[in-house]
């Protein structure tokens, strides 16, 4: 595709998405409480946005991951959060 | 337009999906075991699960036309207990000839535990020494990256697993180079919320290729869609791709794979 094409296929529906990442922020803010780890990998994950290049997709997934690399004694719990607690 | 469905845990969904997925092109649904959303109490309700999916399941799904194959396995969400996990691996074998299975999955791991890593060694070994196919279930989310690092350090440690007979299913833009690298095929799943979309799945396709590359829906008992791999197929060819390039995602990648399952390639021949 061309990046024509690209914005015609795909800008409103990111239009919406992006507004919609913004109403929960502000809906964050009016909320009464501490952020916790979830806050602070959000508002690192947002910051990938404005770096240049083409693996934005990737490095936001990078900042919600948990790097560590030894496996845990013993699984807390069956889900998972969306983001690594520090 | 007809497509293979490689990851549908149907025990989980009604007969009205099956007919959907026949009318939307659907040949061939492929089930891997998983959990049932609660923790199973022994060893015996494996048992009958294996039972469903190798006799009830495909007879449900022949109604409407589809072939149904099957993948066996204890779950990483069930993995915690080991004395459990064993019992469940010791009646694998006892299914593994019948005519609709493909190999041991969906093993891997959940919250990347020892018990999970323990389990999920057990299980490549069962499989090594059946020389069954694996299919592989990457973590959720966060622990999506390590998870995915620890299994394919545990499959490339293992000389007898070929590579090429291993999918490791629910990659996304940070796991899949790691995954073609090592030789192996990437699933991508279209599950609202936790995985892919259809956008995504598409641009991952454009970056990296159509080689070793699935499509799948995972639908089971959550909100999920079983028509979640052919609205990605309308989705390509908004973007202009040819039908030829779509059907190599849908039908003839995940046909390439699975026969090398003696059972699917049989059951091809009927």
């Amino acid at each position: 595709m061309t990046r024509q094409q690209v914005l015609d296929l795909y800008f409103l529906d990111a239009r919406h998405k992006l507004i919609e990442i913004a109403a929960f922020l502000d809906r964050v803010e009016r909320a009464d409480g501490a952020d916790d780890f979830r806050v602070a990998a959000f508002r690192t994950a947002l910051d990938k946005f404005s770096a240049s290049g083409k693996s934005r997709a990737k490095d936001v997934l990078l900042a919600f991951s948990d790097h560590s690399t030894e496996p845990v004694d013993k699984a807390p719990g069956k889900g998972a959060v969306g983001a690594a607690s520090l | 337009m007809r497509y293979i469905e490689p990851h549908a845990h149907m025990v989980s969904r009604v007969t009205d999906d099956y007919e959907r997925m026949a009318l939307a092109g659907c040949e061939v649904v492929c089930e891997p075991a998983f959990w049932a959303g609660y923790d199973r109490s022994a060893a015996e309700g494996f048992f009958d699960y294996f039972s469903q999916l190798t006799e009830h399941e495909p007879k449900r799904a022949a109604k409407f036309g589809l072939k149904h194959f099957c993948w066996l396995c204890i779950n990483s969400k069930e993995a915690e207990d080991v004395k459990l996990a064993e019992e469940v691996i010791a009646l694998v074998p006892k299914f593994l000839g019948r005519p609709n299975v493909l190999g041991i999955g969906e093993i891997g791991l959940n919250k990347n535990s020892r018990n999970e890593m323990r389990v999920l060694e057990m299980q490549v070994d069962l499989a090594a020494v059946h020389n069954q196919l694996i299919l592989v279930h990457t973590p959720h989310l966060e622990d999506k990256l390590k998870g995915t690092k620890l299994i394919l350090d545990v499959l490339k440690n293992d000389r007898r697993i070929k590579p090429e007979r291993v999918i490791i299913d629910h990659v996304e833009e940070h796991t899949v180079a790691m995954v073609l690298d090592a030789g192996m095929w990437a699933g991508m799943t279209l599950y609202p919320e936790t995985k892919c979309t259809p956008a995504r799945a598409i641009d991952i396709l454009e970056m990296y290729g159509n080689e070793r590359l699935w499509l799948n829906s995972a639908c089971d008992w959550g909100v999920s869609d079983p028509l979640a791999v052919p609205k990605t197929a309308l989705e390509m060819k908004r973007r202009g791709h040819l039908a030829v390039a779509v059907e190599k995602i849908i039908f003839e990648n995940p046909k390439m794979f699975l026969s090398q399952s003696e059972h699917f390639a049989a059951a091809l021949k009927r």
